[in-house]
């Protein structure tokens, strides 16, 4: 069984479709990488799978989006749940105004968990998935705007992993960091697939290339190809995809 | 280790095991030549088309490296030296499978007189030997290693420039074994071949390892 699914998906923003009949079927503990020109629908498609869409007023989706085989459009899903389920990280990093610790321990807290040694348990299991507790262990209760961009870009992933979401979505998690940081946070997409399913969206091809099992281009709200990132960067079928991935156009 | 350590590691194991490969075939063949073992002589032409299937698994690897991961530098050029090294070991498993063929062609050992002459075992020996140390100077990144291979080569050279005047005066002698003897120095040529395909991986894990380009340069500046 598929992760998530998307089934004859079109979007409206009012009259304006912005995506047009999106069939995609992602595996469970991989990467999917979504790539297109701005404007596209990625972002807009990413958002789909935890219902962020919802809280901007007039619009509409037909088609099914499934996880773990439940349409999580149908009435009564509890929308709470799903995003405690797909965690979403974004391109700035936005940690809380609160110390280090409190950041990944507050998911934990507004979902309930009092348990002080649950939660310190797995405040440092998160910050260690995240490859980052040595470097704030001696100083959790500092405030996370001390951290540098990659290191706080790096504590949000730490925050969403910290509810044990079983998918994560990364909107262009790395445009905002420098070469090192990206690579930080590359590497850790790459250790995170063996748990979790992650969809990233990115402008950056070398970087869907890198991390990603499998590539989704999109083009004016179309999906294009769909396909194993390799065959996509060596051997695309569509001459689009092939003119977008070379520099030709977008 | 990121993830391109990982696959740049599976692409030299995988090298590592053609190149294991060859090396057997190549032993394979010059026990097949100097004991007309037919048998063994068909066993190296069969396995040829595993050395082939390694280097269109190799191009393929090398391929989806550069297309994901865009190497730099150093993995760049280790990319670039496991490509044309694939290239060298395909073409020196050819050779060899050559050389079995040659021998399903020939109807009695080699006469010891045109071998010694020749100096042809001494030959085989120094082209193995040669594809041995190369492999181990790519496996331990050791570019003092792959130099040896350029003084080596000399010897095999000699033995061929030396050749045609042996094996015609050979002729000469023993009419009867015209078609023997043609056959040993084909096969001459072709061990010829194998201490160049050597000599080509040499230079490129130098490339790899130092930057340095040694094509087309003279075997003293090679050696320094």
């Amino acid at each position: 069984m598929y992760k998530i699914e998307s089934k004859n998906v079109d979007f409206f923003y009012g009259t304006s479709q912005a995506l047009k009949n999106i069939n995609i079927a992602i595996m469970q503990n991989t990467v999917t990488a979504l790539i297109g020109p701005s404007g596209c629908g990625k972002s807009t498609y990413l958002r789909l799978f935890n219902r962020m869409n919802d809280l901007i007023g007039n619009t509409k989706l037909n088609g099914q989006i499934l996880i773990d085989g439940d349409d999580i459009y149908t009435k009564g899903v509890n929308v709470d749940s799903l995003r405690k389920n797909v965690g979403m990280v974004f391109q700035k990093p936005n940690p809380f105004p609160k110390t280090i610790f409190e950041n990944v321990a507050y998911g934990l807290r507004v979902n309930g968990v009092t348990d002080k040694k649950i939660i310190e348990e797995r405040v440092e299991t998160s910050i260690k998935q995240v490859v980052l507790w040595d470097e704030v262990k001696d100083k959790l209760k500092k405030s996370a705007f001390e951290l540098s961009g990659g290191q706080q870009q790096r504590l949000c992933i730490a925050r969403a992993l910290a509810i044990q979401p079983s998918v994560i979505l990364m909107d262009e998690p790395t445009s905002a960091l420098d070469p090192i940081s990206t690579s930080k946070v590359e590497e850790l997409i790459y250790e995170l697939k063996t748990k979790y399913t992650i969809v990233i969206v990115t402008h950056n091809m070398q970087q869907a290339g890198r991390v990603s099992d499998t590539t989704a281009f999109f083009y004016l709200g179309e999906l294009v190809e769909y396909d194993n990132t390799k065959t996509i960067f060596t051997n695309p079928k569509i001459e689009r995809t092939q003119n977008y991935i070379t520099g030709r156009f977008g | 280790m990121t993830h391109l350590d990982i696959e740049l590691q599976r692409l030299k194991a995988e090298t590592i095991k053609m190149w294991t490969l060859v090396n057997l075939q190549l032993n394979k063949g010059k026990i097949s030549l100097l004991k007309l073992d037919k048998d063994l002589a068909r066993e190296v032409i069969l396995s040829e088309r595993r050395v082939n299937a390694f280097e269109l698994k190799l191009d393929r690897d090398c391929e989806n490296i550069f297309a994901l991961f865009n190497p730099v530098a150093v993995d760049l050029r280790f990319v670039l030296a496991v490509l044309k090294i694939n290239n060298n070991l395909e073409r020196t498993g050819d050779i060899v499978e050559g050389i079995a063929k040659f021998v399903l062609n020939v109807d009695h050992t080699f006469d010891k007189q045109v071998l010694e002459l020749t100096r042809a075992v001494e030959m085989y020996l120094a082209a193995n030997n040669m594809m041995e140390t190369v492999l181990e100077a790519f496996d331990k990144e050791d570019t003092s290693l792959a130099r040896t291979v350029f003084q080596q080569d000399e010897l095999v050279d000699e033995i061929n420039v030396n050749a045609n005047k042996i094996v015609a005066e050979y002729i000469r002698s023993h009419p009867d074994n015209v078609e023997e003897a043609l056959y040993l120095l084909s096969i001459i040529r072709k061990l010829e071949r194998v201490g160049d395909q050597a000599k080509n991986m040499a230079e490129e894990i130098i490339f790899y390892i130092e930057a340095k380009v040694l094509k087309h340069r003279s075997k003293v500046e090679k050696s320094k």
